[in-house]
């Protein structure tokens, strides 16, 4: 029983762990265009996120109309700025 | 079933060094697919530990003596629950339990972002797969789990009577999955700056592990508190003993993290310090282990004293060389975007959070390893009471509440100190009305603990304020009823409120711990039945002793009890009932007489409490045995006289008689017993305090619907997007 359980264990382990070492499963990729890509993608995320907290907190009064309409301009051009290097990329 | 076992666990270090290799070769070489195998091998580890770990627990379920361990940390007549659980009360079984929690949540990580951070995921795969070999090779050459016993008993030793409580049970796997998630930033910060790649993606997509990570050690270090205060029989619930120091040091480094991370994620600022805050935080998770199990500092929690240090300390010193190489040789990438916008911005008020947390961490890191420091400096070793944390920790404390209320208010990048004053001004107000209020009940005696109520005042002020104003913002577009508003609000910025929630939680509890510590009665005494002794305004009457042979469903003598019934007055009100014991535990010392073996074991407390919203009423007993010494060292001498001529099962049924003996006079003729009596106000508050803190968090993690998620992201993409045409 004991053997059985640890050739069963280690079958399915190998076959696991060989799996994407058989042939026809390598693929060639830009890792570095594709880090790049997903930088600039969280990075847009996080500043839509800073665009919605700033309208929360001016429509909960924490900024002013003013403030407001700085914050909110600065935060769009940094934001208009990360999809222009969005789309530089290739 | 043992080599099926010890096979699955050399199996699972096999994995964790080809995962690790594998992933560098994939790595280095560019080769995706040694990359994917790499990762592979990390389920194939967390596999084939679960099924050692199942193993085991199958051998704790039918009580399989031939294991080693079993035998010595169960029993047959061990309550079912307790033997599932008695695994992690053993140093082998938690060092199992480590690999198997590791092992898992690498595997969910690595599989949530196989498509993503594809330039990190390697290196942080190698550094998991580091930790994986070293636990698992603990587990192969130092201390198998799977260990044979010379000779299969007959029965086991049982579990540790201290750990037969459900609370203790839960608390171990809380505090490692808490130690265990912190690697996994650990692990994506460092090869985040391997790879140079130190922008804001490896924080978005671990980040429900931080949070994760951090909510349950917390829940964890609570669970272990509410134990040590109706389990240990001092009354306390937090001693500033090393292993509950050692938990909280990740915690209060892990709450700087989740605070400051926010910054870089904004505003690309403060990247040096938040990679050194979760490496640090890393280092500490594995320094919790450390202090656990290597029985280095003297401790009520570390039941494992061991060999372990050295392996240990190797690891400590290679993760903080590691961590101190890269963050140096790095320095130049992780300079910070933008600058501070104004010293009154939320970024000003968490970078202030983050030096009160990280002061915090080390004052407790100094007390903690203060006598190792004192030993190597004059030879002695000595150690420092809670009256010197309480010295540092209480004003840090303060101020930290303080900004807990001030930062929700205060505005990303820059405020207005007008908007401010008018954001604070109710809160204020609450915070003033709270401080009346309590004056005014005539609760005196403690500032600090007067000032702290003031602040959770002002804090809770803050969070209702905060939940209103959003309220509105939210009806005023939405027009929706009251509750969906509310359902909505929570929904679209779980982060947030879930974070409010938080802080709320975090308030109730340190409500709790200011009144329980700052105005608890405590008194010792020692009483007869009948007699009386007045604490604050109750009085306790001894009013019988009771006394208990409990054995288990085969027969077997378990333990022997000792207590009181208790009355409790309050001046004019209804009296109370409470009942307190002290349980013996057979020595397992065979040198000892059978019957001196129930006293000369292991004791534990069962403390009569009432608990209440308003205070915790508490009582421990310790019964006088001296008494009955006589009687048993002449019960020792029958059985001696006795020598091999009785059967077990006679042996056993004269025991319970000699013991029965024993019970019978205890209560017949009763000596004077020594009690600990409590008073302990608000307490109950810092249980409430901890389910809402993990509330919070579990709003804060949970994700977003993804159709919500893209839809926010859509709309805002489209007003940023109309700028694009136009030149900015």
């Amino acid at each position: 029983m004991d053997l059985l359980l640890v050739v069963v264990v280690l079958g399915v382990v190998v076959f696991v762990i060989a799996g994407p070492l058989r042939p026809g499963r390598a693929r060639e990729e830009d890792l570095a265009l594709e880090a790049e890509r997903a930088e600039l993608e969280a990075a847009k995320e996080a500043k839509y996120r800073e665009i919605r907290d700033a309208d929360l907190d001016h429509r909960t009064g924490k900024l002013s109309d003013a403030d407001w309409r700085a914050q909110d301009r600065a935060l769009r051009a940094e934001a208009v700025e990360l999809l222009r290097r969005l789309d530089r990329l290739p | 079933m043992r080599l099926a076992g010890q096979a699955c666990l050399i199996i699972a270090l096999g994995c964790a060094i080809y995962g690790m290799l594998a992933s560098l070769y994939g790595a280095r070489s560019g080769r995706r697919e040694w990359v994917a195998s790499g990762r592979r091998a990390v389920y194939a580890m967390a596999g084939s530990t679960a099924v050692a770990f199942v193993i085991l627990e199958a051998a704790f379920e039918r009580s399989d003596f031939g294991f080693a361990l079993v035998a010595s940390h169960s029993s047959t007549t061990t309550p079912t629950f307790f033997r599932l659980t008695a695994m992690w009360s053993s140093q082998e079984g938690s060092l199992l339990l480590w690999l198997l929690l590791l092992g898992t949540w690498s595997s969910i990580i690595l599989f949530a972002t196989r498509a993503k951070l594809r330039m990190l995921a390697p290196y942080a795969t190698a550094i998991l797969m580091g930790f994986g070999t070293f636990f698992a090779s603990l587990l192969v050459f130092a201390e198998s789990p799977f260990g044979a016993s010379p000779v299969k008993p007959a029965e086991g030793v049982g579990l540790e009577p201290l750990l037969r409580d459900p609370l203790m049970m839960i608390h171990p796997p809380m505090l490692y999955s808490g130690y265990t998630l912190f690697t996994i930033p650990f692990a994506f910060a460092a090869a985040a700056l391997i790879t140079r790649r130190v922008d804001a993606e490896w924080i978005r997509s671990t980040r429900p592990f931080t949070l994760g990570a951090w909510a349950l050690l917390g829940f964890g270090i609570v669970l272990g508190a509410r134990w040590s205060y109706h389990e240990l029989g001092w009354g306390g619930y937090w001693a500033w003993d090393p292993v509950e120091n050692a938990s909280l040091m990740p915690w209060l480094t892990g709450t700087a993290f989740l605070h400051s991370v926010m910054i870089q994620e904004r505003r690309g600022m403060l990247k040096i310090w938040n990679v050194s805050l979760v490496l640090a935080t890393g280092v500490l998770a594995v320094l919790g282990t450390f202090l656990v199990r290597s029985g280095i500092l003297n401790s009520i929690h570390a039941f494992g004293a061991s060999t372990l240090g050295v392996p240990f300390l190797l690891l400590i010193g290679g993760m903080i060389a590691l961590s101190i190489y890269l963050v140096v040789t790095r320095a130049p990438i992780l300079r910070s975007e933008h600058r501070l916008d104004a010293l009154l911005s939320r970024e000003a008020i968490f970078l202030l959070n983050n030096l009160v947390l990280v002061g915090l961490a080390f004052v407790v890191f100094w007390g903690t390893f203060f006598p190792l420091i004192s030993e190597a400096v004059t030879g002695t070793q000595s150690s420092v009471g809670p009256p010197w944390f309480d010295k540092y920790i209480v004003p840090l404390a303060l101020i930290l509440v303080l900004l807990t209320g001030i930062g929700p208010v205060i505005a990303w990048r820059r405020a207005s100190a007008a908007g401010l004053r008018k954001h604070l001004l109710v809160p204020a107000v609450a915070g003033a009305v709270v401080v009346g209020a309590v004056l005014a009940l005539g609760v005196r005696g403690s500032t600090t603990a007067l000032i702290l109520f003031g602040l959770a005042g002002f804090v809770a002020a803050v969070v209702a304020q905060e939940f209103a104003q959003g309220l509105r913002a939210r009806r005023a577009v939405a027009s929706e009823a009251i509750p969906v508003a509310l359902v909505s609000l929570v929904r679209r910025n779980r982060r947030r409120y879930g974070g409010y929630l938080v802080h709320l939680g975090v308030m109730v509890l340190f409500v709790g711990v200011a009144g329980s510590s700052s105005f608890q009665n405590i008194h010792d005494s020692r009483l007869s039945p009948g007699q009386s002794a007045r604490v604050g305004s109750y009085t306790f009457t001894y009013v019988k002793p009771t006394s208990q042979l409990h054995a288990a469903s085969n027969g077997r003598l378990e333990r022997i009890s000792f207590g009181a019934v208790l009355r409790v007055q309050r001046d004019g009100k209804p009296a109370q009932l409470i009942t307190t014991t002290k349980d013996y535990f057979p020595s397992q010392d065979p040198s000892l007489g059978p019957v001196s073996r129930f006293f000369e074991g292991e004791a534990t407390s069962e403390v009569g409490l009432k608990q209440g919203i308003g205070r915790d009423i508490w009582s421990a007993i310790n019964p006088d045995t001296s008494r009955m010494r006589a009687k048993i060292e002449q019960g020792d001498k029958v059985f001696e006289k006795a020598g091999d001529q009785l059967t077990p099962e006679q042996a056993n049924a004269f025991l319970a008689e000699a013991l029965r003996g024993l019970t019978a006079g205890y209560t017949d003729n009763p000596p004077p017993a020594t009690f600990r009596f409590l008073i302990s106000p608000l307490v109950t508050w810092i249980w409430v305090g901890a389910f809402v803190i993990l509330f919070g968090a579990l709003i804060a993690i949970w994700p977003s619907p993804r159709g919500m998620a893209r839809a926010v992201s859509a709309i805002y993409a489209a007003r940023v997007g109309r700028e694009v045409r136009v030149p900015v």
